[in-house]
């Protein structure tokens, strides 16, 4: 079945860029430390983690409570205050001060969409605690707010001022790249002009650290936390849980134009495809995955040749790693560049499908493809290009995968401006 | 038991902690709302470290008459407990 391609002679482009993550508070740092093969993986010393099986993870190298004021951080869940850092970036970068009003834009043209796996869960835990040691009565006014996964979205919105709409995609792991999808979607569909789109997520809690360990699903290399995370290596046993948000500003390319900005690459197709396998195993021979690549660069009208670069989903466990590789070798060839960025950054669940968006992003407008650290000894069978060390190459487009428990898979086409 | 000037100094903390509200913006004739931009999930917030610092209880009911800070410090006196 072949997908038509849409409307491209006024594409929607990337024109605002922000990002708080294990690699840095910004996106000048994030990209920095990418290029350099820096890991954002760290210890737990922390008591709370003293008793768990894993004890390591990707922090937030800048505190979003050293940015935001403390009045208004008090109010928010982790999650959201990683997402507005971000989209205050992004949103800056794309050329805006203030409010959409205050910029003569038009707020019932201003959209967001943030995605995010689980939403608010710290805030929800530490009320939990709160009742439990003290009572109904001493559960904060706030905790609803803080939870409720539409908030990250929607303190974006009230941030930007956007009436468009403001939506929440959950999709696991693949929420960032589907937040993403469904921005180009309203454009392309005339529901917004301007998009603010990305994904965030903040839950490291000893709850949700062990939920995902007992499924064996995390390394427990504990006493080699940067080493921890090595997608494609023989020796990987699982992912590293990472934190942080990713945000995009998305408009038409006339709008950019106009507005005098140069955009930093254009946002030509997005695939969305579901396994229906298993509720979290991916399924073993990538269709699912492979089909949504494949939708997007068909949609893009980008030829397959020009797809030099893949930012992999690659979160380093044994199994998902090599099925992906293996179709993208099938797809795109092996010659194909492929980047396993997870091995610094460690898992953002929520907002990987996004940071990963912002890095691919940046290869294609730098012509610079990040590394994959710690692969050290390949698996067998490892068909595709896989540089230990940042590699200058032209990149005229490059797709960037994400894939999420529950068989949903996501893929987004970005070509040069 | 806490005299009006503790409990109106009790208070400044609490709305500085709450709403960031300058301490020396705080006086009895001051309306929550109207003057210290204190908003309804804040104000639940507000009457919780209220019961916590000053030991009274606040009913839900008795909010929407607390509508200045002279209000709350005379409630605060009122129900000691």
């Amino acid at each position: 079945m072949t997908e038509t391609v849409l409307n491209t002679s006024d594409p929607v482009v990337v024109t605002g860029l922000g990002a708080t993550t294990p690699l840095g508070g910004d996106v000048p740092s994030f990209w920095e430390n990418l290029l350099a093969g820096k890991s954002g993986v760290r210890a737990l010393t922390e008591d709370w983690a003293a008793p768990l099986a894993v004890r390591i993870a990707a922090t937030m190298a800048v505190d979003p409570t050293e940015v935001i004021p403390r009045v208004q951080a008090r109010r928010l869940d982790r999650a959201e205050q990683a997402a507005l850092v971000a989209s205050q970036q992004a949103w800056e970068d794309a050329g805006f001060k203030g409010t959409s009003e205050e910029n003569g834009l038009d707020p019932l043209r201003v959209a967001v969409v943030i995605g995010t796996g689980i939403g608010g869960v710290t805030s929800l835990m530490n009320q939990h605690d709160i009742m439990l040691a003290k009572g109904p009565s001493k559960v904060s006014p706030l905790m609803i707010p803080m939870n409720m996964p539409n908030g990250p979205a929607a303190y974006v919105g009230l941030q930007v001022g956007a009436r468009a709409g403001v939506h929440t995609p959950v999709s696991a792991c693949a929420s960032g790249a589907e937040a993403i999808a469904y921005g180009l979607d309203l454009l392309q569909l005339g529901r917004a002009d301007i998009v603010v789109v990305g994904g965030t997520e903040a839950c490291i809690h000893p709850l949700t650290i062990s939920g995902f360990a007992q499924m064996r699903a995390m390394s427990a290399r504990n006493e080699e936390p940067e080493r921890a995370s090595r997608p494609y290596d023989k020796n990987r046993d699982g992912f590293v849980l990472g934190e942080g948000a990713g945000v995009l500003v998305l408009e038409r390319a006339s709008a950019a134009r106009a507005r005098g900005r140069t955009p930093y690459a254009v946002l030509a197709g997005a695939g969305l495809t579901a396994d229906s396998h298993d509720i979290v195993q991916p399924d073993p021979d990538g269709n699912g995955q492979a089909r949504a690549a494949r939708i997007a660069i068909e949609r893009s009208g980008v030829a397959k040749s020009d797809v030099v670069h893949v930012n992999a989903h690659a979160t380093s466990t044994p199994a998902g790693d090599m099925a992906e590789a293996k179709w993208i070798a099938k797809l795109l060839g092996e010659q194909t560049i492929v980047a396993g960025t997870k091995s610094m950054t460690g898992h953002l669940l929520g907002a990987a499908g996004a940071i990963e968006a912002i890095a691919t992003v940046l290869s294609i407008a730098n012509d610079i493809i990040p590394p994959t650290i710690n692969l050290d000894d390949p698996e067998e069978g490892l068909a595709v290009d896989v540089p230990r060390e940042a590699r200058k190459v032209t990149v005229p487009a490059a797709l960037n995968d994400s894939f999420g428990f529950g068989g949903h898979n996501a893929a987004l086409l970005f070509h040069k401006a | 038991m806490a005299t009006t000037e503790e409990i109106l100094a009790g208070m400044a903390e609490i709305l500085n902690e709450v709403a960031d509200v300058a301490p020396e913006d705080v006086s009895v004739e001051k309306s929550f709302t109207d003057d210290l931009d204190v908003d309804s999930l804040s104000m639940v917030e507000v009457a919780m470290a209220a019961e916590e610092k000053f030991g009274v209880k606040i009913p839900d009911e008795e909010l929407p008459n607390l509508k200045t800070v002279g209000d709350a410090v005379s409630y605060i006196e009122k129900n000691p407990s």
